[in-house]
């Protein structure tokens, strides 16, 4: 990774280097140092540092925000129960219904876990979204998956919610040849998967991207017509993406906690 | 290009490290404690007041409105009541007014009937006792006259006066027909 970083610094066009298109080095970060733990090493990298600081950030703000509980909120106050009820009306009451009350802590978290750790792919000095990192996303999917698994057998049995899923009723019974092995995969497998592929797809692309239009703006920045209306495009396309990608970020970020919501409000009634 | 290979061969996107994938899970269970427990019961909690508050003063507004609405139908009806009242007033008054006004008028004419009788018993006396005078004047005067014509006292009284009525009814006999 350090010879990337290298190479590009004194390379422009027309400087007898070719473009160093940033690869998915750019998503191996250096660690800082190895704690060990429980007999176990955990490296301290940027994304470790990230979300740490994500978690401060996400707490830090809430706890701000409820700590003077007033009728007429301040500005903080309101921003913050703007939050929480864009949570709760927007995704748990929408999808669950009167029961997703209850888990609007859960869907909050991760909504607000979620956002900023992909809001801090474009904030200066952070630059680096943590869902980009395939071990976020899975850690987090695989808390929704035992969650859902554990409402949905809590709630409609534990052999009864996996047969309500396998058998889903008002089909042809040849059909569940071809169903009950989809249905099943699609609960236990593809859910779990393509939750967390499409989040870390989403961050990982978005990233690169962004930082192939940097690097390019940075190479093409050379003393020539095509260097200089290059380099100005591609540093145009850039600002561009990123104001597109901070859509993006708040999209996934929305998208990843509906789903979620659409899995529990699955496991506690049985689809009809 | 042949770093992008280099680095696909030496590295894969889709490793899922193990301690990452402790730390996404203790640091994504430390906002949810912290949320759950500190901020979102506190925030749910001044949520709901705050709806509460709201509901409870439109419902205050609505019972403040009904009964308005009932004083108004109060004062109407007591209006109502009042009108009615004023109007029986004055049609009794009325009615008083024609019958004072009706036994002043009855007794007035019974004053002027009495007065108008009195008077005509008065002159009915008054004629009668003229009459009397006037007979008794007459008979002296004819009596006289006569006694002077005839040179003789008529003074035997009852048969004098006799002659003298008798004379007089006569006269007056001619005077009625």
């Amino acid at each position: 990774m350090s010879a990337v970083v290298v190479a590009t610094e004194s390379c422009h066009l027309n400087s007898g280097c070719g473009f160093p298109a940033p690869s998915a080095d750019i998503f191996f970060l250096e660690p800082y140092a190895t704690i060990n733990l429980f007999g176990m090493d955990f490296t301290i990298s940027k994304a470790v540092i990230l979300v740490f600081a994500v978690v401060i950030i996400v707490v830090g703000f809430f706890l701000a925000a409820a700590r003077p509980q007033k009728m007429v909120p301040g500005k903080l106050q309101s921003l913050g129960e703007q939050g929480f009820l864009f949570v709760r009306d927007q995704i748990a009451r929408e999808v669950i219904g009167k029961d997703g009350d209850r888990f609007v802590p859960f869907l909050a978290s991760l909504f607000f876990f979620v956002w900023i750790s992909n809001l801090m792919g474009v904030i200066p000095g952070a630059q680096f979204p943590i869902m980009s990192s395939l071990a976020f996303p899975v850690s987090l999917t695989l808390m929704v998956y035992v969650t859902y698994i554990f409402l949905g057998m809590k709630h409609q049995g534990p052999i009864k919610f996996f047969t309500n899923a396998a058998f889903p009723p008002g089909v042809p019974k040849v059909m569940y040849v071809l169903l009950t092995p989809l249905e099943l995969l699609g609960l236990l497998v593809t859910r779990p998967v393509t939750q967390a592929i499409r989040l870390f797809a989403n961050m990982f692309a978005g990233h690169l991207l962004i930082t192939t239009f940097t690097v390019g703006a940075y190479y093409l920045l050379s003393p020539s017509l095509i260097g200089a209306l290059g380099s100005a495009t591609s540093f145009t396309v850039t600002v561009v993406l990123t104001g597109f990608e901070m859509f993006i970020q708040g999209l996934q970020a929305f998208i990843f906690t509906l789903l979620t919501a659409v899995y529990i409000g699955g496991s506690l009634h049985a689809e009809h | 290009m042949t770093n992008i290979i280099a680095a696909a061969e030496s590295t894969n996107i889709l490793r899922v490290p193990l301690d990452e994938l402790i730390i996404g899970t203790v640091a994504f269970l430390l906002v949810f404690f912290a949320l759950a427990k500190f901020a979102f019961p506190a925030i749910g909690k001044t949520l709901d007041a705050r709806a509460d508050a709201i509901e409870g003063g439109l419902k205050r507004a609505d019972e403040s409105q009904a009964e308005a609405q009932a004083l108004l139908e109060q004062y109407r009806s007591q209006l109502a009541d009042a009108r009615v009242e004023a109007a029986s007033i004055r049609t009794q008054a009325q009615a008083e007014k024609t019958a004072m006004i009706e036994q002043a008028k009855s007794e007035a004419a019974a004053a002027a009937a009495t007065v108008t009788e009195r008077a005509q018993a008065q002159m009915a006396a008054e004629r009668a006792q003229a009459v009397s005078s006037l007979r008794r004047d007459v008979s002296e005067l004819a009596l006289t006259l006569a006694g002077k014509v005839v040179g003789e006292s008529l003074s035997d009284d009852a048969r004098a006066r006799a002659a003298v009525d008798r004379f007089i009814s006569e006269l007056e006999n001619e005077a009625a027909k």
